[in-house]
Protein backbone atom coordinates (compact mmCIF):
# COMPACT_ATOMS: atom_id res chain seq x y z
CA UNK A 1 0.00 0.00 0.00
CA UNK A 2 2.23 2.89 1.19
CA UNK A 3 6.12 2.75 1.43
CA UNK A 4 6.06 3.49 5.20
CA UNK A 5 3.17 0.98 6.11
CA UNK A 6 3.93 -2.60 5.07
CA UNK A 7 0.63 -4.16 3.89
CA UNK A 8 -0.12 -6.60 6.66
CA UNK A 9 -0.19 -3.90 8.93
CA UNK A 10 -2.81 -1.68 6.34
CA UNK A 11 -4.74 -4.32 6.52
CA UNK A 12 -4.46 -4.84 10.56
CA UNK A 13 -4.97 -0.82 10.80
CA UNK A 14 -8.61 -0.71 8.38
CA UNK A 15 -9.56 -3.86 10.00
CA UNK A 16 -9.78 -2.58 13.50
CA UNK A 17 -11.24 0.40 12.48
CA UNK A 18 -14.00 -1.05 10.62
CA UNK A 19 -14.26 -3.72 13.75
CA UNK A 20 -14.19 -0.98 16.59
CA UNK A 21 -16.57 1.35 14.32
CA UNK A 22 -18.93 -1.75 14.32
CA UNK A 23 -19.10 -2.37 17.90
CA UNK A 24 -19.39 0.82 18.65
CA UNK A 25 -22.46 1.52 16.61
CA UNK A 26 -24.03 -1.44 17.68
CA UNK A 27 -23.29 -1.45 20.74
CA UNK A 28 -24.39 1.80 21.34
CA UNK A 29 -28.79 1.48 21.55
CA UNK A 30 -28.19 -1.42 24.21
CA UNK A 31 -25.45 1.12 26.16
CA UNK A 32 -28.11 4.03 26.03
CA UNK A 33 -30.78 1.58 26.96
CA UNK A 34 -28.91 0.11 30.49
CA UNK A 35 -27.47 3.37 31.20
CA UNK A 36 -31.05 4.74 31.13
CA UNK A 37 -32.46 1.46 33.34
CA UNK A 38 -29.39 1.88 35.57
CA UNK A 39 -29.76 5.62 36.42
CA UNK A 40 -33.79 6.09 36.53
CA UNK A 41 -35.57 2.56 37.14
CA UNK A 42 -35.59 1.14 40.66
CA UNK A 43 -36.25 -3.13 39.66
CA UNK A 44 -35.24 -5.93 40.94
CA UNK A 45 -31.77 -7.28 39.28
CA UNK A 46 -30.41 -4.11 39.34
CA UNK A 47 -27.34 -4.80 40.90
CA UNK A 48 -27.11 -7.94 39.14
CA UNK A 49 -27.40 -5.81 35.45
CA UNK A 50 -24.96 -3.25 36.96
CA UNK A 51 -22.56 -5.99 38.26
CA UNK A 52 -23.15 -7.60 34.87
CA UNK A 53 -22.48 -4.78 32.34
CA UNK A 54 -19.39 -3.82 34.54
CA UNK A 55 -18.23 -7.58 34.81
CA UNK A 56 -15.98 -7.55 31.51
CA UNK A 57 -14.32 -4.18 33.32
CA UNK A 58 -13.04 -6.60 36.35
CA UNK A 59 -12.86 -9.66 34.55
CA UNK A 60 -9.16 -10.81 33.12
CA UNK A 61 -9.59 -10.47 29.39
CA UNK A 62 -8.86 -13.68 28.30
CA UNK A 63 -11.41 -14.96 30.71
CA UNK A 64 -14.09 -12.89 28.77
CA UNK A 65 -12.43 -13.79 25.69
CA UNK A 66 -13.18 -18.15 26.64
CA UNK A 67 -16.31 -17.36 27.98
CA UNK A 68 -17.81 -15.65 24.78
CA UNK A 69 -15.84 -18.71 23.25
CA UNK A 70 -18.05 -21.02 25.28
CA UNK A 71 -21.60 -19.13 24.45
CA UNK A 72 -20.56 -17.92 20.93
CA UNK A 73 -18.51 -20.68 19.37
CA UNK A 74 -19.57 -22.95 16.28
CA UNK A 75 -19.69 -25.70 19.63
CA UNK A 76 -21.26 -22.81 21.77
CA UNK A 77 -25.01 -22.72 23.16
CA UNK A 78 -25.39 -19.66 21.27
CA UNK A 79 -23.02 -19.88 18.81
CA UNK A 80 -24.52 -23.54 17.64
CA UNK A 81 -27.75 -22.35 17.11
CA UNK A 82 -27.09 -18.92 15.46
CA UNK A 83 -24.80 -21.56 13.13
CA UNK A 84 -27.97 -24.09 12.98
CA UNK A 85 -30.58 -21.37 12.06
CA UNK A 86 -29.04 -18.74 9.90
CA UNK A 87 -26.04 -20.34 9.04
CA UNK A 88 -23.80 -17.70 10.89
CA UNK A 89 -21.13 -17.53 13.31
CA UNK A 90 -19.21 -15.40 14.77
CA UNK A 91 -16.22 -18.34 15.69
CA UNK A 92 -12.98 -16.98 13.89
CA UNK A 93 -14.28 -14.07 11.99
CA UNK A 94 -14.07 -10.29 11.77
CA UNK A 95 -17.83 -10.14 13.51
CA UNK A 96 -16.60 -11.78 16.46
CA UNK A 97 -13.50 -9.22 16.69
CA UNK A 98 -16.31 -6.55 16.89
CA UNK A 99 -18.12 -9.15 19.29
CA UNK A 100 -15.22 -9.21 22.11
CA UNK A 101 -14.44 -5.89 21.20
CA UNK A 102 -17.84 -4.32 21.87
CA UNK A 103 -18.44 -6.41 24.83
CA UNK A 104 -14.84 -5.24 26.45
CA UNK A 105 -16.01 -1.69 25.65
CA UNK A 106 -19.60 -1.70 27.07
CA UNK A 107 -18.75 -0.39 30.50
CA UNK A 108 -16.77 2.42 29.12
CA UNK A 109 -19.94 3.30 27.43
CA UNK A 110 -22.54 2.48 29.68
CA UNK A 111 -20.43 4.64 32.52
CA UNK A 112 -19.87 7.40 30.88
CA UNK A 113 -23.53 7.97 29.46
CA UNK A 114 -25.06 7.03 32.96
CA UNK A 115 -23.08 9.86 34.25
CA UNK A 116 -24.66 11.71 31.42
CA UNK A 117 -28.35 10.38 32.42
CA UNK A 118 -27.82 11.47 36.11
CA UNK A 119 -26.67 14.84 35.16
CA UNK A 120 -30.24 15.91 33.91
CA UNK A 121 -32.57 17.30 36.30
CA UNK A 122 -36.00 14.31 36.43
CA UNK A 123 -37.72 17.36 37.29
CA UNK A 124 -37.46 18.70 33.98
CA UNK A 125 -38.70 15.38 32.82
CA UNK A 126 -41.93 15.97 35.02
CA UNK A 127 -42.24 19.67 33.49
CA UNK A 128 -42.26 18.26 29.59
CA UNK A 129 -45.04 15.76 31.00
CA UNK A 130 -47.57 17.93 32.02
CA UNK A 131 -46.99 20.02 28.58
CA UNK A 132 -48.10 17.23 26.96
CA UNK A 133 -45.44 14.82 26.21
CA UNK A 134 -45.31 11.13 26.10
CA UNK A 135 -42.96 9.38 28.00
CA UNK A 136 -40.75 8.62 24.65
CA UNK A 137 -41.42 12.19 23.51
CA UNK A 138 -39.91 13.74 26.95
CA UNK A 139 -36.69 11.00 26.25
CA UNK A 140 -36.32 12.32 22.69
CA UNK A 141 -36.82 16.24 22.97
CA UNK A 142 -35.57 16.62 26.40
CA UNK A 143 -33.46 13.98 28.08
CA UNK A 144 -31.49 12.66 24.96
CA UNK A 145 -30.17 16.27 23.46
CA UNK A 146 -29.33 16.74 26.98
CA UNK A 147 -27.33 13.63 27.22
CA UNK A 148 -26.21 13.60 23.76
CA UNK A 149 -22.68 15.13 24.99
CA UNK A 150 -22.42 12.57 27.01
CA UNK A 151 -23.41 9.77 24.67
CA UNK A 152 -21.10 11.26 21.89
CA UNK A 153 -18.22 10.71 24.36
CA UNK A 154 -19.02 7.26 25.97
CA UNK A 155 -18.94 5.98 22.00
CA UNK A 156 -15.78 7.80 21.48
CA UNK A 157 -14.22 6.17 24.41
CA UNK A 158 -15.83 2.75 23.31
CA UNK A 159 -14.36 2.99 20.23
CA UNK A 160 -10.80 3.75 21.33
CA UNK A 161 -11.12 0.72 23.80
CA UNK A 162 -12.30 -1.34 20.80
CA UNK A 163 -9.07 0.09 19.12
CA UNK A 164 -6.72 -1.62 21.99
CA UNK A 165 -8.38 -4.66 22.69
CA UNK A 166 -6.13 -7.60 22.62
CA UNK A 167 -7.11 -10.70 25.14
CA UNK A 168 -10.61 -11.48 24.58
CA UNK A 169 -10.44 -10.72 20.79
CA UNK A 170 -7.11 -13.14 20.58
CA UNK A 171 -8.83 -16.03 22.85
CA UNK A 172 -12.28 -15.69 21.38
CA UNK A 173 -11.40 -15.67 17.54
CA UNK A 174 -7.09 -15.69 17.18
CA UNK A 175 -5.45 -13.66 15.24
CA UNK A 176 -5.32 -14.40 11.51
CA UNK A 177 -4.38 -12.05 9.22
CA UNK A 178 -6.65 -10.00 7.07
CA UNK A 179 -9.96 -12.02 9.06
CA UNK A 180 -9.22 -11.27 13.09
CA UNK A 181 -5.83 -9.72 13.07
CA UNK A 182 -6.17 -6.49 14.58
CA UNK A 183 -4.11 -3.60 15.53
CA UNK A 184 -2.93 -4.59 18.73
CA UNK A 185 -2.61 -8.58 17.65
CA UNK A 186 -0.93 -7.46 14.81
CA UNK A 187 1.94 -5.46 16.82
CA UNK A 188 1.87 -8.68 19.14
CA UNK A 189 2.88 -10.45 15.66
CA UNK A 190 5.06 -8.10 14.53
CA UNK A 191 7.25 -8.53 17.76
CA UNK A 192 7.40 -11.73 17.64
CA UNK A 193 9.25 -11.80 14.17
CA UNK A 194 12.55 -11.04 13.65
CA UNK A 195 13.06 -6.95 11.36
CA UNK A 196 9.56 -6.61 12.97
CA UNK A 197 10.38 -3.69 15.50
CA UNK A 198 10.11 -1.06 12.82
CA UNK A 199 6.30 -2.04 11.90
CA UNK A 200 5.36 -2.71 14.90
CA UNK A 201 6.52 0.87 16.09
CA UNK A 202 4.90 2.73 13.60
CA UNK A 203 1.47 0.74 14.76
CA UNK A 204 2.60 1.54 18.30
CA UNK A 205 2.33 5.33 16.85
CA UNK A 206 -0.61 4.97 15.44
CA UNK A 207 -2.21 3.51 18.54
CA UNK A 208 -1.87 5.71 20.77
CA UNK A 209 -2.78 8.90 18.54
CA UNK A 210 -5.95 7.27 18.12
CA UNK A 211 -6.60 7.31 21.83
CA UNK A 212 -5.03 10.52 22.32
CA UNK A 213 -7.06 11.86 19.80
CA UNK A 214 -10.05 9.94 21.18
CA UNK A 215 -9.70 11.15 25.07
CA UNK A 216 -9.07 14.86 24.01
CA UNK A 217 -12.54 15.03 22.10
CA UNK A 218 -14.41 13.03 24.88
CA UNK A 219 -13.08 15.46 27.13
CA UNK A 220 -14.32 18.50 25.25
CA UNK A 221 -17.72 16.64 24.78
CA UNK A 222 -17.91 16.35 28.37
CA UNK A 223 -17.43 19.71 28.65
CA UNK A 224 -20.33 20.82 26.27
CA UNK A 225 -22.49 18.61 28.31
CA UNK A 226 -21.88 21.07 31.24
CA UNK A 227 -22.75 24.03 28.94
CA UNK A 228 -25.81 22.39 27.90
CA UNK A 229 -27.66 21.74 31.11
CA UNK A 230 -26.70 25.21 32.38
CA UNK A 231 -28.64 26.33 29.66
CA UNK A 232 -26.52 29.32 28.52
CA UNK B 1 -65.75 24.65 35.85
CA UNK B 2 -65.41 22.64 39.02
CA UNK B 3 -63.00 20.75 40.37
CA UNK B 4 -63.36 17.66 42.64
CA UNK B 5 -60.06 16.70 44.75
CA UNK B 6 -60.73 13.62 46.26
CA UNK B 7 -57.64 11.96 47.97
CA UNK B 8 -55.76 9.60 50.48
CA UNK B 9 -52.33 8.88 50.47
CA UNK B 10 -49.86 7.62 53.22
CA UNK B 11 -46.53 9.16 53.36
CA UNK B 12 -43.75 7.46 55.68
CA UNK B 13 -45.20 9.22 59.22
CA UNK B 14 -48.00 11.47 57.30
CA UNK B 15 -51.26 10.86 56.02
CA UNK B 16 -52.37 13.39 53.35
CA UNK B 17 -56.24 13.05 52.99
CA UNK B 18 -58.27 15.39 51.68
CA UNK B 19 -61.60 16.05 49.93
CA UNK B 20 -62.33 19.26 48.14
CA UNK B 21 -65.06 20.48 45.54
CA UNK B 22 -63.43 23.77 43.83
CA UNK B 23 -65.11 26.96 41.86
CA UNK B 24 -63.59 28.63 39.13
CA UNK B 25 -61.30 31.57 39.82
CA UNK B 26 -58.25 31.35 41.28
CA UNK B 27 -57.92 29.27 44.25
CA UNK B 28 -55.16 29.13 46.78
CA UNK B 29 -54.34 26.66 48.69
CA UNK B 30 -52.49 27.71 52.04
CA UNK B 31 -50.71 26.27 54.63
CA UNK B 32 -47.29 25.27 56.40
CA UNK B 33 -44.18 23.81 54.52
CA UNK B 34 -44.87 20.28 54.93
CA UNK B 35 -48.99 20.51 55.04
CA UNK B 36 -49.42 18.60 52.06
CA UNK B 37 -50.01 22.09 49.79
CA UNK B 38 -48.07 20.28 46.85
CA UNK B 39 -48.84 17.04 47.16
CA UNK B 40 -52.07 17.95 46.42
CA UNK B 41 -51.38 19.72 42.94
CA UNK B 42 -48.62 17.25 42.21
CA UNK B 43 -51.69 14.45 42.51
CA UNK B 44 -53.49 16.69 39.94
CA UNK B 45 -50.83 17.02 37.60
CA UNK B 46 -50.47 13.21 37.93
CA UNK B 47 -46.46 13.33 39.31
CA UNK B 48 -48.12 11.65 42.70
CA UNK B 49 -50.21 8.79 42.17
CA UNK B 50 -52.44 8.45 45.65
CA UNK B 51 -52.99 5.36 47.29
CA UNK B 52 -56.54 6.44 46.40
CA UNK B 53 -57.79 9.31 44.09
CA UNK B 54 -60.54 10.86 42.31
CA UNK B 55 -60.34 14.05 40.63
CA UNK B 56 -62.64 15.31 38.33
CA UNK B 57 -62.43 18.80 36.42
CA UNK B 58 -65.72 19.48 34.71
CA UNK B 59 -67.13 16.00 33.85
CA UNK B 60 -63.10 14.51 32.70
CA UNK B 61 -61.78 11.67 35.23
CA UNK B 62 -58.03 13.53 35.39
CA UNK B 63 -57.13 10.03 37.64
CA UNK B 64 -57.24 8.08 35.10
CA UNK B 65 -55.05 9.76 32.82
CA UNK B 66 -51.51 9.79 32.48
CA UNK B 67 -49.45 13.36 33.25
CA UNK B 68 -49.37 14.03 29.54
CA UNK B 69 -53.18 14.00 28.80
CA UNK B 70 -54.25 15.63 31.77
CA UNK B 71 -53.75 19.08 30.25
CA UNK B 72 -53.36 20.61 33.20
CA UNK B 73 -50.41 23.58 33.17
CA UNK B 74 -48.20 23.51 36.30
CA UNK B 75 -45.72 26.55 36.82
CA UNK B 76 -43.20 25.51 39.24
CA UNK B 77 -41.19 26.91 42.20
CA UNK B 78 -37.95 26.71 40.37
CA UNK B 79 -39.15 27.56 36.57
CA UNK B 80 -38.17 24.12 35.29
CA UNK B 81 -37.44 25.94 31.84
CA UNK B 82 -35.80 23.77 29.22
CA UNK B 83 -31.63 24.74 28.87
CA UNK B 84 -31.24 23.92 25.91
CA UNK B 85 -33.57 25.45 24.30
CA UNK B 86 -34.68 29.38 23.43
CA UNK B 87 -37.04 31.28 25.02
CA UNK B 88 -39.19 30.99 21.87
CA UNK B 89 -38.81 27.02 21.59
CA UNK B 90 -39.91 26.79 25.78
CA UNK B 91 -43.01 28.48 24.59
CA UNK B 92 -43.79 26.58 22.06
CA UNK B 93 -43.10 23.63 23.58
CA UNK B 94 -46.62 22.26 24.51
CA UNK B 95 -48.55 22.80 21.24
CA UNK B 96 -45.18 21.36 19.55
CA UNK B 97 -44.75 17.64 21.07
CA UNK B 98 -48.42 17.30 20.80
CA UNK B 99 -48.06 18.29 16.71
CA UNK B 100 -50.68 21.48 17.03
CA UNK B 101 -49.81 25.28 15.69
CA UNK B 102 -48.97 27.19 19.26
CA UNK B 103 -52.34 29.14 19.49
CA UNK B 104 -52.23 32.92 21.22
CA UNK B 105 -48.69 33.22 21.72
CA UNK B 106 -48.31 36.80 20.59
CA UNK B 107 -51.09 37.71 23.71
CA UNK B 108 -49.61 35.87 26.00
CA UNK B 109 -45.97 37.07 25.29
CA UNK B 110 -47.35 40.68 25.48
CA UNK B 111 -49.52 39.62 28.51
CA UNK B 112 -46.19 38.62 30.13
CA UNK B 113 -43.63 41.25 28.71
CA UNK B 114 -41.34 38.70 27.67
CA UNK B 115 -41.54 39.78 24.24
CA UNK B 116 -37.66 40.94 23.98
CA UNK B 117 -36.22 37.39 25.97
CA UNK B 118 -37.34 35.35 23.04
CA UNK B 119 -34.29 34.40 21.20
CA UNK B 120 -32.39 34.38 24.97
CA UNK B 121 -31.07 30.96 26.69
CA UNK B 122 -32.77 30.16 30.13
CA UNK B 123 -29.47 30.31 31.52
CA UNK B 124 -28.95 33.88 30.80
CA UNK B 125 -32.36 34.86 32.72
CA UNK B 126 -32.82 36.16 36.13
CA UNK B 127 -35.38 34.46 38.16
CA UNK B 128 -37.84 36.85 37.52
CA UNK B 129 -37.85 36.61 33.69
CA UNK B 130 -37.81 32.73 34.01
CA UNK B 131 -41.05 32.42 36.13
CA UNK B 132 -42.90 35.04 33.52
CA UNK B 133 -41.25 32.29 30.79
CA UNK B 134 -42.67 29.66 32.54
CA UNK B 135 -46.18 31.02 33.30
CA UNK B 136 -46.57 31.70 29.62
CA UNK B 137 -45.14 27.98 28.53
CA UNK B 138 -47.86 26.38 30.53
CA UNK B 139 -50.11 28.86 29.52
CA UNK B 140 -49.37 28.27 25.19
CA UNK B 141 -49.75 24.08 26.46
CA UNK B 142 -53.71 25.08 26.67
CA UNK B 143 -54.04 23.91 29.75
CA UNK B 144 -57.64 23.61 30.65
CA UNK B 145 -56.33 24.03 34.57
CA UNK B 146 -53.70 26.51 35.69
CA UNK B 147 -51.38 25.23 38.47
CA UNK B 148 -48.86 26.82 40.15
CA UNK B 149 -46.90 25.74 43.71
CA UNK B 150 -45.47 28.64 45.14
CA UNK B 151 -44.28 30.33 41.88
CA UNK B 152 -43.02 33.14 43.85
CA UNK B 153 -41.63 32.11 46.78
CA UNK B 154 -38.09 32.09 45.10
CA UNK B 155 -37.94 35.43 44.44
CA UNK B 156 -37.16 38.40 46.59
CA UNK B 157 -39.57 41.29 47.11
CA UNK B 158 -39.20 43.55 43.90
CA UNK B 159 -39.07 40.18 41.39
CA UNK B 160 -42.41 38.98 43.02
CA UNK B 161 -43.70 42.79 43.22
CA UNK B 162 -43.01 42.53 39.59
CA UNK B 163 -44.92 39.51 38.55
CA UNK B 164 -47.91 39.93 40.88
CA UNK B 165 -49.83 42.03 38.05
CA UNK B 166 -49.14 39.40 35.71
CA UNK B 167 -50.89 36.78 37.62
CA UNK B 168 -53.82 38.87 38.59
CA UNK B 169 -54.54 39.69 35.09
CA UNK B 170 -54.21 36.05 34.46
CA UNK B 171 -57.30 35.76 37.01
CA UNK B 172 -59.48 38.48 35.72
CA UNK B 173 -58.64 38.41 32.02
CA UNK B 174 -58.27 34.29 30.87
CA UNK B 175 -60.98 33.34 32.79
CA UNK B 176 -58.60 30.10 33.37
CA UNK B 177 -59.32 28.02 36.65
CA UNK B 178 -56.07 28.66 38.98
CA UNK B 179 -55.00 26.19 41.68
CA UNK B 180 -52.03 28.15 43.79
CA UNK B 181 -49.89 26.87 46.55
CA UNK B 182 -48.99 29.42 48.82
CA UNK B 183 -47.67 30.13 52.43
CA UNK B 184 -47.91 33.95 51.71
CA UNK B 185 -50.69 35.79 53.59
CA UNK B 186 -50.11 39.13 51.64
CA UNK B 187 -49.95 36.89 48.60
CA UNK B 188 -53.03 34.75 49.09
CA UNK B 189 -54.98 38.05 50.03
CA UNK B 190 -53.93 39.74 46.70
CA UNK B 191 -54.86 36.63 44.54
CA UNK B 192 -57.46 34.25 45.97
CA UNK B 193 -61.18 33.80 44.91
CA UNK B 194 -61.38 30.85 47.25
CA UNK B 195 -59.13 29.73 49.95
CA UNK B 196 -58.26 26.32 51.06
CA UNK B 197 -56.61 26.29 54.46
CA UNK B 198 -54.39 23.16 54.45
CA UNK B 199 -52.75 21.48 57.93
CA UNK B 200 -51.30 18.49 58.36
CA UNK B 201 -52.45 16.80 55.52
CA UNK B 202 -56.31 18.08 55.57
CA UNK B 203 -58.27 20.75 54.94
CA UNK B 204 -59.46 22.74 57.76
CA UNK B 205 -61.26 25.70 55.87
CA UNK B 206 -62.47 26.59 52.47
CA UNK B 207 -64.75 29.13 51.46
CA UNK B 208 -64.81 32.45 49.52
CA UNK B 209 -61.02 34.17 50.30
CA UNK B 210 -63.13 37.47 51.74
CA UNK B 211 -64.95 35.41 54.43
CA UNK B 212 -61.76 33.33 54.62
CA UNK B 213 -59.72 36.26 55.17
CA UNK B 214 -62.02 38.23 57.96
CA UNK B 215 -62.60 34.80 60.08
CA UNK B 216 -61.26 35.72 63.68
CA UNK B 217 -61.43 31.52 63.62
CA UNK B 218 -59.08 31.09 60.88
CA UNK B 219 -56.40 33.27 62.29
CA UNK B 220 -54.03 30.93 64.18
CA UNK B 221 -53.61 28.64 60.94
CA UNK B 222 -52.60 32.07 59.08
CA UNK B 223 -50.33 33.52 61.40
CA UNK B 224 -51.50 36.55 64.13
CA UNK B 225 -49.18 38.88 62.65
CA UNK B 226 -50.82 38.14 59.05
CA UNK B 227 -54.00 38.66 59.67
CA UNK B 228 -55.76 40.49 57.86
CA UNK B 229 -59.18 41.25 56.31
CA UNK B 230 -59.63 42.17 52.42
CA UNK B 231 -61.43 45.39 51.55
CA UNK B 232 -63.03 45.51 47.93
CA UNK B 233 -62.13 49.28 46.29
CA UNK B 234 -62.82 51.45 43.36
CA UNK B 235 -60.04 54.57 42.93
CA UNK B 236 -62.18 57.82 43.58
CA UNK B 237 -59.70 60.33 42.88
CA UNK B 238 -56.02 61.25 43.38
CA UNK B 239 -55.80 64.61 45.40
CA UNK B 240 -53.19 66.99 44.88
CA UNK B 241 -51.32 66.26 48.35
CA UNK B 242 -50.37 63.01 46.81
CA UNK B 243 -53.52 60.58 48.52
CA UNK B 244 -55.68 58.86 46.62
CA UNK B 245 -59.76 58.43 47.56
CA UNK B 246 -60.69 54.96 47.17
CA UNK B 247 -64.74 54.29 47.47
CA UNK B 248 -65.51 51.14 49.65
CA UNK B 249 -69.01 50.24 50.78
CA UNK B 250 -68.19 51.06 54.41
CA UNK B 251 -67.19 54.84 53.16
CA UNK B 252 -64.18 56.57 51.96
CA UNK B 253 -60.22 55.59 52.33
CA UNK B 254 -57.44 57.24 51.92
CA UNK B 255 -54.07 55.45 50.78
CA UNK B 256 -50.85 57.26 49.61
CA UNK B 257 -50.71 57.67 46.06
CA UNK B 258 -52.23 54.48 44.44
CA UNK B 259 -51.78 53.82 40.49
CA UNK B 260 -54.69 53.64 38.43
CA UNK B 261 -57.61 55.43 36.06
CA UNK B 262 -60.37 56.41 38.15
CA UNK B 263 -62.79 53.65 39.03
CA UNK B 264 -60.30 50.84 38.82
CA UNK B 265 -61.06 47.85 41.17
CA UNK B 266 -58.91 47.17 43.19
CA UNK B 267 -58.33 44.87 46.57
CA UNK B 268 -57.15 46.11 49.70
CA UNK B 269 -55.40 44.29 52.43
CA UNK B 270 -55.84 45.71 56.13
CA UNK B 271 -53.70 43.71 58.62
CA UNK B 272 -55.73 43.01 61.80
CA UNK B 273 -52.93 44.93 64.03
CA UNK B 274 -52.93 48.30 62.18
CA UNK B 275 -56.63 48.38 63.08
CA UNK B 276 -57.74 50.57 66.12
CA UNK B 277 -60.76 50.68 67.73
CA UNK B 278 -62.97 53.28 68.97
CA UNK B 279 -66.32 53.54 70.42
CA UNK B 280 -67.10 57.23 69.32
CA UNK B 281 -65.81 58.85 66.68
CA UNK B 282 -62.83 60.08 67.07
CA UNK B 283 -61.41 63.75 66.94
CA UNK B 284 -57.82 65.23 66.80
CA UNK B 285 -56.57 62.31 65.63
CA UNK B 286 -53.52 62.15 62.75
CA UNK B 287 -55.58 58.95 61.44
CA UNK B 288 -57.52 60.15 58.18
CA UNK B 289 -59.67 56.91 57.53
CA UNK B 290 -62.42 56.20 60.15
CA UNK B 291 -64.91 53.66 59.34
CA UNK B 292 -68.41 53.05 61.51
CA UNK B 293 -69.45 49.49 61.66
CA UNK B 294 -70.42 46.81 64.07
CA UNK B 295 -69.06 43.84 66.06
CA UNK B 296 -69.74 40.87 64.24
CA UNK B 297 -67.71 38.54 66.00
CA UNK B 298 -64.72 38.18 69.06
CA UNK B 299 -62.38 35.60 69.19
CA UNK B 300 -60.19 34.84 72.10
CA UNK B 301 -56.62 33.29 71.53
CA UNK B 302 -54.17 31.75 73.81
CA UNK B 303 -52.80 34.89 74.56
CA UNK B 304 -53.41 38.25 75.56
CA UNK B 305 -54.89 39.39 72.50
CA UNK B 306 -58.29 39.53 70.84
CA UNK B 307 -59.33 39.49 67.27
CA UNK B 308 -62.48 41.45 66.69
CA UNK B 309 -64.63 41.10 62.84
CA UNK B 310 -66.14 44.44 62.29
CA UNK B 311 -69.19 44.57 60.16
CA UNK B 312 -68.42 47.68 58.08
CA UNK B 313 -72.17 47.28 56.27
CA UNK B 314 -71.49 44.22 53.87
CA UNK B 315 -67.61 43.87 53.97
CA UNK B 316 -65.48 43.02 57.16
CA UNK B 317 -62.53 44.61 58.78
CA UNK B 318 -60.22 42.54 61.23
CA UNK B 319 -59.13 44.44 64.29
CA UNK B 320 -56.73 42.55 66.28
CA UNK B 321 -56.48 44.86 70.03
CA UNK B 322 -55.79 43.22 73.72
CA UNK B 323 -58.45 41.69 75.98
CA UNK B 324 -57.82 44.38 78.24
CA UNK B 325 -59.14 47.33 75.60
CA UNK B 326 -61.83 44.81 74.68
CA UNK B 327 -63.37 44.94 78.47
CA UNK B 328 -62.58 48.32 78.73
CA UNK B 329 -64.33 49.40 75.77
CA UNK B 330 -67.18 46.41 76.65
CA UNK B 331 -66.64 44.96 72.79
CA UNK B 332 -69.49 42.89 71.94
CA UNK B 333 -71.33 41.56 69.15
CA UNK B 334 -73.69 44.26 67.95
CA UNK B 335 -71.81 46.99 69.68
CA UNK B 336 -71.52 50.16 67.67
CA UNK B 337 -67.62 50.89 66.61
CA UNK B 338 -65.32 53.07 64.30
CA UNK B 339 -62.85 51.39 63.06
CA UNK B 340 -59.57 53.88 62.98
CA UNK B 341 -56.48 53.25 60.04
CA UNK B 342 -53.29 55.10 59.04
CA UNK B 343 -53.69 55.90 55.28
CA UNK B 344 -49.85 54.75 55.79
CA UNK B 345 -50.02 51.83 57.72
CA UNK B 346 -50.90 49.77 53.97
CA UNK B 347 -48.09 48.58 52.22
CA UNK B 348 -48.03 49.16 48.66
CA UNK B 349 -47.81 45.32 48.17
CA UNK B 350 -50.95 45.60 49.61
CA UNK B 351 -52.94 46.75 47.36
CA UNK B 352 -53.63 44.70 44.23
CA UNK B 353 -55.77 44.64 41.17
CA UNK B 354 -58.97 43.14 40.87
CA UNK B 355 -62.73 43.11 42.10
CA UNK B 356 -64.66 40.87 44.31
CA UNK B 357 -62.31 38.79 47.04
CA UNK B 358 -65.03 35.33 46.42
Amino acid sequence: MTDWLPPEAATALALSLRVSLVATLVSLPFGVLCAYALARWRFPGHGVLNGLVHLPLILPPVVTGYLLLLAFGRQGWVGSLLWDWFGFTFAFRWTGAALAAGVMAFPLLVRAIRLAIEAVDPRLEEAAATLGASRPKVFATVTLPLILPGVIAGAILAFAKAMGEFGATITFVANIPGQTQTLPTAIYSFLQVPGGDAAALTLVLISVAVALAALALSEWLSRRVAARIAGR
Amino acid sequence: MTLEVRLRHDFPGFRLEVDLTLPGGLTCLFGRSGSGKTSIVNAVAGLLRPDHARIVLDGVALHDLPPHRREVGYVFQDARLFPHMTVAENLTYGPRVRGLRPEGMDRIVALLGIGGLLSRRPGTLSGGEKQRVAIGRALLSRPRLLLMDEPLAALDEARKAEILPYIEALRDETGLPILYVSHSVPEVARLATTIALIEAGRVVAVGPAADILSDPGTAPVLGLRDVGAVLTARIAAHDADGLTRLDTVAGPLWLPQVAGELGKPLRVRIAAQDVILALGRPEGLSALNILPGRVAELHEGQGPGVLVRVDLGGAFLLARVTRRSAQALGLAPGVAVHAVLKSVAVARSDVGAGGEPG
